[in-house]
Formats: structure tokens, C-alpha cells, sequence
């Protein structure tokens, strides 16, 4: 299972639910995936593709949401997110405010997930300017596990969602432990000093360099934060609380409304008293025009396992 | 709540009905102009007729007990910004209390200056262009796969089809054949700061929809017959094919001043001007 792309575990696990549940409709912008011809052959007039149009894209699926279908918008990150904004703003998150609107934006290949092939295909934008959304959530899985219990969460609550996907296999985080849905985040190591917050792909390089500090007698906690709007605030409050010093890390612009103004944000509000010490780490105010693997511009941006480690060390150690 | 009297609406024939009614959406629609100067008052009295038309003369299936009722009709008005002549309609079909129309604009109104979703009687939420025509799309395929045989009708400005997102609605509804989807064009020919011809020509319009594979029929917008004979035959065309009527109108229609200028989009009225207008109007119904 693990060794599939999130957009093929997603796709096959909706694509059973499909087969039974006629109220689905799975909408694309001219874009596929192994796993979708299958829904392409058996749902019939349920698969719609509006061709090269994100914003249509949107604009449709809402009007079959409002008919009281459930509705998956499937495209590529950085186009859903952004060339179909207004679309997303006015028909799902103002609307759904009046109406109800269950639309699930799959959104296929979050962060650096499209290493080489350049600025607009890279998605460094998207916590920030979805999470700025009222009435939407951000949903940002880090394996297959959690990709499986996405599907379950979009057909359960009857609201408009943007499901980040990461377009690379990624190894398995969760295994087979209760994964906390719910709580929209989970403390998948616990420490006594030191905690990183990581989402999607980063939650990986999060357990790498938890090992690596761990080797270097730093302790560190991991958190997995997958539901960027909408978790269990108090219990995060409890969890965050018993920590000195906070690292949130992301494939996204720092200071611009990611992750790391989650963590920041909440430390503030929620845990101002207590001297807490958080630090966010992702890329700086530019595009990534050098070309190279993900590792390699992980590496031109500071963001390297060993950067990281060296990041905690200075200001812990 | 439009005073005419019962005996003698049963005496009209439905045309003068709506003729009537028309004349009197634009009395209020100018009454509404004098204690909300923020709304886009040449831009609303273009569309007048049109709306007269579905919602007095038999085309639209609507209740308005029952907003959500589910064999309606539905209606997406995409040009929402000009449409504060719907107000008055809604409120004398019983969407909402006749009183709401005193208090457009003021603290704490259910009516503001441009209308939205939280208003009895509007499906959807189009302060900004260019997003009705692919919402009603995706409603008409809604309906299709649920069986049922409700139009979606659009209304939209001509100005707005200079947003590209109304013509990927536009080659997507020709490719998928919705037919159950009437679109009707308020082309009143004038943006915010000119002509649309001198911004971005759109003529010849049906020739446009017709090579995206549509119906398209052009009618005077302000004539109610024409207007009736129009949506009656595209609501019961078996073509299938998405339908167009594109009702050419003035924009500020009414309003000699508005009438005349290509700005008249931003433009206000002052009370003095309305009242003047409003007295003209009844000594010419009566």
C-alpha cells in the first residue's frame, strides 16, 4: 500500500465507495491517474471531465453539490488552489456559509512534489491561502493510512475541503495504529524538551531528523498536523504545553499563514504563559528556479534533514 | 402587495399583467435608489422586464413557501450587482416581508446593496462575475441525474462575458448538450466605463453561441410579448442543445438621463431626480 502515489490509494478507495454510492460525482480538469480509468469505465456520466478549465472545475462541482451530490474536484496542486481561487472563495467557502456543499478538492502533488519540473508546478502557497478560507478544511495527509481515512472524513462531513495530496510514493508514518482522525493531529512521538511540527511530506524528514537528534542525545517529539483548520484545540494545548522549545516544518513560505502561523498563532493565544520557544522553518520569499530533485532543492533552501538538525542543535543544545 | 386590484387582474390578459407589474418593479426599484444610492441603479432597471417575465408570466416554477422546493425551477441571477429590481418582486410574491424594501442598505436589513444566498428567493451567491453560468451547468447536470425535469435559468450581463470563466461554461455546456440550461443575456451594451463595443466587442453574439453549439434567440428586452414568446419557446425547445436569449435592452431604462450615458453604470440619482421621475411615471399609468 505504501508504495502507491496518495492520489491512487484515494482514487481506489473512492473509487469502491463510487460503485455503491451513486450520490458521488468525481469531476477532473483533464487530468488522470492510474487508478481513475476504473472510475472512468464504471461510474459512467458520474466521472465529468470539464477539460483544461480549474475554474469551471469548481463552479460545476458546486452546482452538483448544491443538487445534494457529494463531490470530488480533482487537479493538479497549484492550479486548483490558485487559478480557480475566486471559484473556491465565493461557490464553496461563502456559499457553504448558506448551503450546503460537500466538494472535496483532491489536490495532487503538494510542496515540492513536482521537483524539476519547475515554479508553477511547485505548490509552496496553499496552507496559507486555503487555511485563510472561513468554512473550509485543510486536510494534508503524510501516508496512505491517513489518505484512506481522508476518504471516510469527505464523505462524512458535509462541507467543502481541500485535500492536499503528495504526487510521490511516500513510506508508511502511521502502520497500522488508530490514527486520531478527529483530533487533526497526532503526537506520533512524545518527548520531554523538543518538538517538531511537521504536515504532508515534511511530517517524513520530521521522523528522520527526530532520529538523528535522538543519536546526538536531543530528545525530540513529533507531531503530525493533518487537519490545518479544524483539531482538538484543547488537546493540542496539552500536548504542546509540556515542551520548551517548538520547530514547525513545512514545504511552504514561512510567515505567510502556514503552518507555522498555526503553531505560532495557537502558542500565543493558547500557551502564552508558559515560555514556550517556537521556531518555524520552510522557504524563504522567493520561487525555485534551480532545477534538481526534491532533496536537492531541500538542501538549496535549508531544509535538509542535516540543516534541521543542525537548526535544533543550535538552539537547543 | 402591488395594489392592483383582484377583479381586474382577472380581467387583464397576462401580458398587461406583466407590462403592469413591470412598471411598477421600476417605481419601487427607484423608491429603493432613494434610501440606498450605493446601488447600481442603470444597471437594475435593464433587467426589469426579463424578471417580470419569469416570475409573473407562467415561465419560472418557483414556491415561495417552499424556497428550496425540490421540482422548482431554479434561478441563478449572475449579474447580482444590478439586480436590486428582484427585491421588490421577491417581496410581492411572499419571499420576504414587503417591509424589508424600506430598509435596503440600512443596519441590520436581511437586504443589502448587491443581493446574496442569504436572501429568500436568490440560489446562490454572485456579487462577482463570470460564476453563475458554470454553477447552473453543474445544477443542470445535478437535476439530470436525479431524473427530474427543472430548467436552470442564468441570467447574466453582457459586460460579463468578457470574464473567461463564463466562456468555459459556455463550450462546456455545448459540448455536454445540457439542454435543460436557458441563459438569458441583459444586453444592455454598457460596461462600467463605456460601451462594451468600445471595450470588448462581443457581436455577433448569436453567431458566437451557435458555433459553441447552442440555441440562440435575440429578442427587445423590454418587450413582454417578444420576451414571453422567447423563454416560452426555448423553456419548451426539445433541442438538445443549451438555449440563449439575448434580450437587447438600455441600460437605465426609464431614466432619459441614465439612458443617454455610457457611464451611466456609476452613476446615482438624487432624491429630487427620483421623486420628479416617480411622478412622471404615475401621471403616464394613469
Amino acid at each position: 500500500m505504501s508504495n502507491k502515489a496518495m492520489r491512487d490509494v484515494f482514487i481506489e478507495e473512492l473509487g469502491g465507495r463510487m460503485a455503491v454510492d451513486k450520490n458521488i460525482f468525481f469531476v477532473a480538469a483533464d487530468f488522470g491517474a492510474p487508478a481513475l480509468d476504473a472510475i472512468r469505465r464504471q461510474c459512467g456520466e458520474r466521472f465529468i471531465n470539464v477539460g483544461i478549465a480549474e475554474q469551471n472545475l469548481i463552479n460545476v462541482c458546486a452546482g452538483l453539490a448544491l443538487e445534494g451530490f457529494t463531490v470530488y474536484a480533482y487537479a493538479i496542486a497549484p492550479f486548483l488552489a490558485m487559478r480557480s481561487y475566486e471559484q473556491i472563495r465565493i461557490n464553496l467557502a461563502m456559499l457553504s456559509q448558506v448551503r450546503e456543499i460537500n466538494v472535496n478538492l483532491i489536490s495532487v502533488g503538494a510542496g515540492l512534489s513536482y521537483d524539476v519540473t519547475g515554479p508553477t508546478h511547485h505548490c509552496l502557497e496553499d496552507i496559507g491561502i486555503m487555511r485563510m478560507l472561513p468554512n473550509l478544511h485543510v486536510l494534508s495527509p503524510s501516508d496512505n493510512a491517513l489518505v484512506t481515512k481522508m476518504v471516510d472524513l469527505s464523505l462524512a462531513v458535509r462541507a467543502p475541503k481541500y485535500i492536499r495530496l503528495d504526487g510521490k510514493p511516500l513510506p508508511s508514518i502511521y502502520g497500522g495504529r488508530d490514527i486520531p482522525v478527529l483530533d487533526g493531529f497526532c503526537e506520533i512521538y512524545s518527548a520531554a524538551n523538543n518538538c517538531i511540527i511537521a504536515t504532508g511530506y515534511m511530517t517524513h524528514t520530521a521522523v528522520a531528523v527526530k532520529k538523528k537528534l535522538e543519536a546526538l542525545g536531543l530528545d525530540a517529539g513529533v507531531i503530525d498536523f493533518f487537519s490545518l483548520k479544524h483539531f482538538n484545540a484543547e488537546k493540542l494545548a496539552t500536548v504542546l504545553g509540556k515542551y520548551k522549545n517548538i520547530f514547525s516544518i513545512e514545504e511552504g513560505f514561512l510567515g505567510k499563514g502556514g503552518l507555522d502561523s498555526l503553531v505560532s498563532t495557537f502558542v500565543n493565544s493558547k500557551l502564552g504563559q508558559k515560555g514556550l520557544k517556537v521556531r518555524g522553518l520552510g522557504f524563504e520569499d522567493k520561487y525555485c528556479f534551480e532545477v534538481g530533485d526534491r532533496k536537492y532543492l531541500h538542501e538549496l533552501s535549508g531544509l535538509a534533514e542535516d540543516d534541521v538538525v543542525k537548526i535544533i542543535v543550535d538552539a537547543c543544545g | 402587495m402591488e395594489s392592483i386590484d383582484n377583479n381586474k387582474i382577472a380581467k387583464m390578459d397576462l401580458l398587461e399583467i406583466i407590462r403592469r407589474k413591470s412598471r411598477w418593479v421600476r417605481s419601487e426599484t427607484l423608491r429603493i435608489h432613494k434610501i440606498a444610492p450605493g446601488i447600481r441603479i442603470a444597471s437594475a432597471l435593464s433587467c426589469i422586464e426579463l424578471l417580470c417575465v419569469l416570475y409573473y408570466g407562467g415561465i419560472l416554477r418557483f414556491d415561495s413557501r417552499d424556497e428550496y422546493l425540490s421540482d422548482r425551477d431554479r434561478f441563478i441571477i449572475s449579474k447580482a450587482h444590478g439586480t436590486v429590481s428582484f427585491y421588490p418582486i421577491l417581496a410581492d410574491l411572499g419571499f420576504f416581508n414587503a417591509v424589508q424594501l424600506s430598509k435596503v442598505g440600512k443596519k441590520g436589513s436581511i437586504l443589502g446593496d448587491i443581493p446574496d444566498c442569504s436572501i429568500p428567493g436568490f440560489e446562490t451567491i454572485n456579487g462577482s462575475l463570470g460564476h453563475g453560468l458554470g454553477v447552473a451547468c453543474g445544477m443542470a447536470l445535478g437535476l439530470k441525474a436525479k431524473g427530474q425535469e427543472s430548467k436552470v435559468f442564468v441570467l447574466s450581463g453582457d459586460g460579463e462575458l468578457n470574464e473567461g470563466s463564463v466562456w468555459e461554461a459556455i463550450m462546456f455546456a455545448g459540448h455536454n448538450k445540457i439542454s435543460d440550461l436557458i441563459l438569458i443575456i441583459d444586453n444592455n451594451k454598457i460596461c462600467m466605463l463605456d460601451y462594451c463595443k468600445k471595450i470588448i466587442a462581443l457581436e455577433p453574439l448569436e453567431d458566437k453561441f451557435e458555433q459553441f453549439g447552442w440555441q440562440a434567440t435575440r429578442v427587445d428586452g423590454h418587450d413582454v410579448e417578444a420576451l414571453h414568446a422567447g423563454l416560452s419557446q426555448l423553456k419548451s425547445s426539445d433541442l438538445d442543445k443549451p438555449k440563449v436569449l439575448i434580450a437587447d435592452t438600455v441600460k437605465g431604462k426609464g431614466v432619459p438621463r441614465l439612458e443617454s450615458d455610457s457611464l451611466c453604470h456609476i452613476k446615482a440619482l438624487n432624491c429630487a431626480e427620483i421623486e420628479t421621475l416617480l411622478v412622471a411615471m404615475e401621471q403616464r399609468d394613469e
